[in-house]
């Protein structure tokens, strides 16, 4: 099977492609065209997806795409069918359908991408796409499908007419009217005085009164639309009527023959019509399958109970707007179905409108925020690879030091209970079942003890570092020996070492200057032997300047270590 | 019938969806179907040139909506309206002059429309004397031309009504297809008709400029290169389509010493040339050109430094019409896919997040219009006109009442 693909980047802000959907994440053969990976429903909060390392095994490069659009068209040889009649419970090509087809290792069945460049091919699954679909076969980028050439059947021939307006014959326009380029009006319309119509489509047969405005809009046949109505982004279906004044906000749809009385308002992203809201009755299997970003259109695919509303009306109430709640249309009945629990925030990805600049700002700074904050998740990413959604994802080996830190955070709340009179043998009972059940090593125990011991003496109110050395000090005292416990080779040691220096450096800076001190002291206490201490030295011999920081600041006492006799010496060797 | 039919859906559907390239290959086929169409037409006993007239006129309107941009549909459906009304002149002429000068007041009762005045013999052969030749102001001031309009078969003589009748039916669609056959002949050696006149007009060491790629030109130009005329040639690549660089190949591969340029380089480069040839899409009755876009810059560079333009056509592509007819749609915008990758602007146009109205056009307009008065001359597979004498060429080849080939009723 081959599946046509477009490229079409999506928003950066949004994450949603032009049409409406996710952004959908593909890995490519880049010389076979085989489609190696499809997803389509991206947990965005993770920022994470998965490979199957065997796809590099297989091919010998595999390119990672997020921006490229299925058209969903596909080209099938005949074994397509007989695969569907095996599996009869498909219910998504895509998410099933493929997706099954990728994983599976037994039929062998492969799927190829193409990718088309000049032609043009999409799909209308819901009101975004539909909106931008219009929007570029009025653009032309779908010629010679475009409104002005009879492509199919024998309509009216519409002319694109001076300044760019698609103009059908018989078309009644006001002198004063202004309309904007891109605008498409159908047969036998009649536009009024000072009516500003711009991005829109109006069918046949259109009543439109004056000092109209419609920005964004598709007026289909028949429709009646009285002097003062302002219509965004809005799609209004054959024969409605609105009366004067009618404010339609952005995202509104008014199905077949309604009527909305003088001067109501309709507020955003509500959609009326003249027969009630399908009710849910759902089967189990619909429930699994129910999709929500298709929107309260699909109704019956919902797995939430929706409101709906039965409106009865008097004849000429003029309220004005409420927002959420039904309201009065002064002449005809009808029912507002209002939106589902997704609520406002699935109603905006796929409206005709676009997204409100509100949201779009907040979407910004949510954007902003994330790469500024120090991410957990950030510290724990391999060096190899970075996790902007634009380039290429790693395999997941990040998970080892993600596990490090929670193991971490368990082993310092197992100590801040020591504190509280634990006693010690059960801590250290504790810490080893922690040990076991993180499948860390014992110098890792070492290593996160050792981190909660200095926290805790940062605890204590300390006013200069003399005090704050005195702090360390007690505490080191008071559990030396839950330390020493688990400090039972050099190794370990090391361990312990690295990670102080990690301390220094990292989160509590405040021991910087107290380094070759506490070091010292440790090395009196016997918790840390020569051994240790010299061959960190010696590691540290090769590196970097930056991390020679505190082997400069210890310089004397390593020196000491080296120069004095085996036996232990009590001098202190501080400078 | 059914066949005819279906002959004519096809191509219908091939014109609508642009499938078509170039005048020269519309215009042919275009003959060819309407041939098929007089063949197949089953002519009334009376007033067949009317029949074949609206049989004509018919599927002519129906080829003209599919692709109204393509000028030389309505071209050849015009020209076959002429030569259908020409031809039943002819065989009424010399019906009329066979007959001598009999009478036929006794035939008033054989009539059998009765909005038209009854006329001599004598009036009737004058009169189609009178339309055969060209239009001149005689001709005005008698005020008889509407003749051409109801040819009658029947206002011959009356005893020899049956036997020429028949004779005649016969005649009509055999003269007809037979110069149909003829335009069909022109349309496709126009190429050589106009090459012929290209040693005339370009002379040694010539530097020749033109834009794009159009067949005419480049038979032209080989016409002159086989004459053993040495010229430079200058080529404008002819954006977004690039042809220009087909073109280039083209030459070379004979022999030519080309140069390709850009579009907007024109005005620089101009001052090294001596004459500009370019084809065209249709010449309209004011001498005004459509030709493909960036030859009304060419235009304009050429008469800025006196550099004589020249514009070789075929006589398909001589339009009745002039350029503010509403009919005549003066541009086509094409695909924008030629000028930018939709992919690579792809957020630039998304309209979630601009607010909703697209900030982003993009616009390929394909042709462009040059006032005659930037025309040098017009060469033509019947030789070389200026532009000023092409309103004079659609006489010879259209009728007046043919210039509105649809039938609808304007409100």
């Amino acid at each position: 099977m081959t599946m046509i693909i477009k490229q079409s980047k999506p928003s950066v802000l949004t994450h949603q492609t032009r049409l409406g959907d996710d952004e959908i994440f593909m890995a490519i053969d880049p010389e076979t065209k085989e489609l190696l990976y499809y997803e389509d429903k991206v947990d965005l909060s993770q920022r994470l997806i998965l490979l199957d390392k065997m796809l590099l095994v297989e091919n010998g490069a595999i390119s990672l795409h997020n921006d490229k659009q299925d058209c969903y068209v596909d080209i099938c040889s005949l074994g397509v069918l007989d695969l569907f009649v095996d599996n009869f419970d498909y219910q998504h090509l895509r998410r099933h359908f493929v997706k099954g087809l990728l994983v599976d290792d037994i039929m062998g069945c492969k799927i190829f991408t193409h990718e088309i460049q000049s032609s043009y091919a999409a799909r209308v699954d819901n009101f975004r796409s539909y909106d931008t679909i219009s929007k570029d076969i009025v653009q032309r980028w779908t010629y010679p499908f475009v409104p002005d050439v009879r492509y199919l059947g024998n309509g009216l021939q519409i002319k694109l007419d001076r300044e760019g307006i698609y103009k059908a014959p018989d078309v009644v326009q006001s002198r004063s009217a202004h309309i904007d380029a891109f605008t498409v009006l159908g047969n036998a319309t009649t536009v009024g005085d000072n009516t500003k119509i711009s991005n829109s489509v109006i069918g046949q047969g259109c009543i439109i009164g004056h000092n109209v405005v419609i920005e964004g809009s598709y007026v289909w046949d028949n429709v009646t639309i009285e002097d003062g109505c302002k219509l965004s982004h809005a799609l209004i279906c054959d024969g409605v009527h609105l009366r004067e004044g009618v404010i339609l906000e952005p995202g509104v749809i008014i199905s077949f023959k309604v009527e909305v009385g003088q001067n109501i308002v309709v507020p955003t992203y509500s959609k009326v019509s003249l027969l009630p809201q399908p009710s849910k009755q759902d089967s189990d299997e619909e429930l699994e399958y129910a999709d929500t970003n298709t929107g309260a259109i699909e109704s019956t695919s919902m797995a939430t109970v929706m409101n709906t509303s039965k409106l009865d009306f008097t004849l000429g109430t003029l309220d004005a707007k409420i927002s959420g709640k039904p309201e009065l249309q002064g002449s005809g009945p009808g029912y507002i179905w209002s939106s589902s629990e997704g609520g406002t925030e699935e109603e905006c990805r796929q409206s005709i409108a676009p997204i409100p600049a509100g949201k779009l700002l907040e979407l910004l700074q949510s954007k902003i925020y994330d790469n500024n904050a120090p991410d957990q998740d950030m510290i724990n990413t391999p060096a190899s690879g970075e996790l902007l959604p634009d380039s290429e994802s790693t395999f997941g080996d990040g998970d080892d030091d993600r596990e490090y830190v929670d193991f971490e955070k368990e082993v310092e709340a197992t100590f801040q209970r020591g504190l509280t009179g634990v006693e010690k043998e059960n801590v250290i009972l504790e810490i080893n079942s922690l040990r076991l059940s993180c499948n860390m090593e014992q110098a890792d125990c070492a290593g996160a003890l050792f981190h909660s011991i200095m926290k805790q003496a940062l605890v204590a109110p300390y006013s200069c570092k003399n005090e704050l050395y005195a702090n360390a000090i007690k505490e080191i005292i008071k559990w030396g020996d839950l330390l020493k416990h688990y400090l039972t080779t050099a190794d370990e040691e090391f361990e312990v070492i690295l990670k102080f220096e990690d301390i220094c450096l990292g989160t509590t800076r405040d021991f910087s200057p107290l380094f070759s001190n506490i070091l010292t002291f440790l090395y009196d206490k016997e918790i840390l032997s020569e051994k240790a201490i010299l061959s960190w030295a010696q590691e540290k011999e090769g590196a970097d300047e930056s991390d020679k920081i505190f082997t400069k600041q210890a310089e004397q006492f390593i020196k000491w270590l080296r120069e004095a006799p085996e036996e232990d010496e009590e001098d202190d060797a501080d400078d | 019938m059914p066949d005819i039919q279906a002959l004519i859906n096809d191509f219908v559907l091939k014109l609508k969806r642009r499938k078509i390239e170039g005048s020269q290959a519309t215009a042919r086929q275009t003959a060819e179907l309407l041939r098929a169409v007089v063949s197949h037409q089953r002519l009334p006993y009376t007033n067949q040139a009317l029949a074949l007239l609206d049989a004509v006129r018919d599927v002519g309107e129906q080829l003209i909506a599919a692709n109204p941009v393509e000028l030389a549909v309505g071209n050849i459906v015009r020209r076959v309206l002429h030569i259908i009304r020409e031809e039943d002149l002819t065989s009424v002429a010399s019906a009329v002059d066979g007959l001598g000068l009999s009478t036929n007041s006794d035939d008033d009762d054989n009539f059998e429309h009765d909005d038209h005045p009854i006329l001599s013999a004598a009036a009737v052969a004058a009169a189609a004397r009178i339309t055969l030749r060209a239009p001149s102001l005689q001709t005005l001031l008698e005020g008889l031309p509407e003749f051409a309009s109801a040819p009658r078969p029947s206002s011959s003589g009356g005893d020899s009504e049956g036997k020429s009748k028949s004779a005649e039916r016969k005649k009509l669609k055999h003269d007809v297809i037979e110069a149909i056959n003829e335009l069909i002949q022109d349309i496709e050696t126009c190429h050589e008709q106009i090459s012929e006149q290209a040693v005339g007009l370009i002379h040694q060491n010539e530097v020749i400029l033109t834009l794009g790629h159009s067949k005419t030109v480049k038979e032209f130009l080989f016409a002159a290169n086989e004459k053993k005329r040495s010229f430079r040639v200058f080529i404008a690549e002819g954006a977004p389509r690039y042809q220009g660089h087909v073109l280039a190949k083209e030459l070379v591969a004979k022999g030519l010493q080309t140069t390709v340029i850009t579009d907007s380089a024109v005005f620089a480069m101009i001052s090294r040339v001596n004459m500009v040839i370019v084809g065209a899409h249709a010449i309209m009755a004011n001498g005004g050109v459509i030709a493909p876009v960036g030859i009304n810059m060419v235009a304009l560079a050429a008469q800025r430094h006196a550099v004589p333009f020249v514009v070789v056509a075929g006589t398909h592509k001589l339009c009745p019409l002039y350029p503010h007819n509403p009919e005549v749609l003066l541009n086509d915008l094409q695909c924008p896919s030629h000028l930018l990758d939709f992919g690579e602007f792809s957020d630039c146009m998304d309209f979630s997040t601009s607010g909703g109205s697209p900030l982003l056009h993009v616009v390929n307009p394909a042709f462009d219009f040059i006032p005659s008065k930037l025309v040098s001359l017009f060469v033509t597979d019947t030789g070389g006109h200026s532009p000023s004498y092409m309103y004079r060429l659609i006489a010879d080849y259209y009728s007046s009442d043919d210039f509105v080939v649809e039938q609808r009723i304007k409100s």
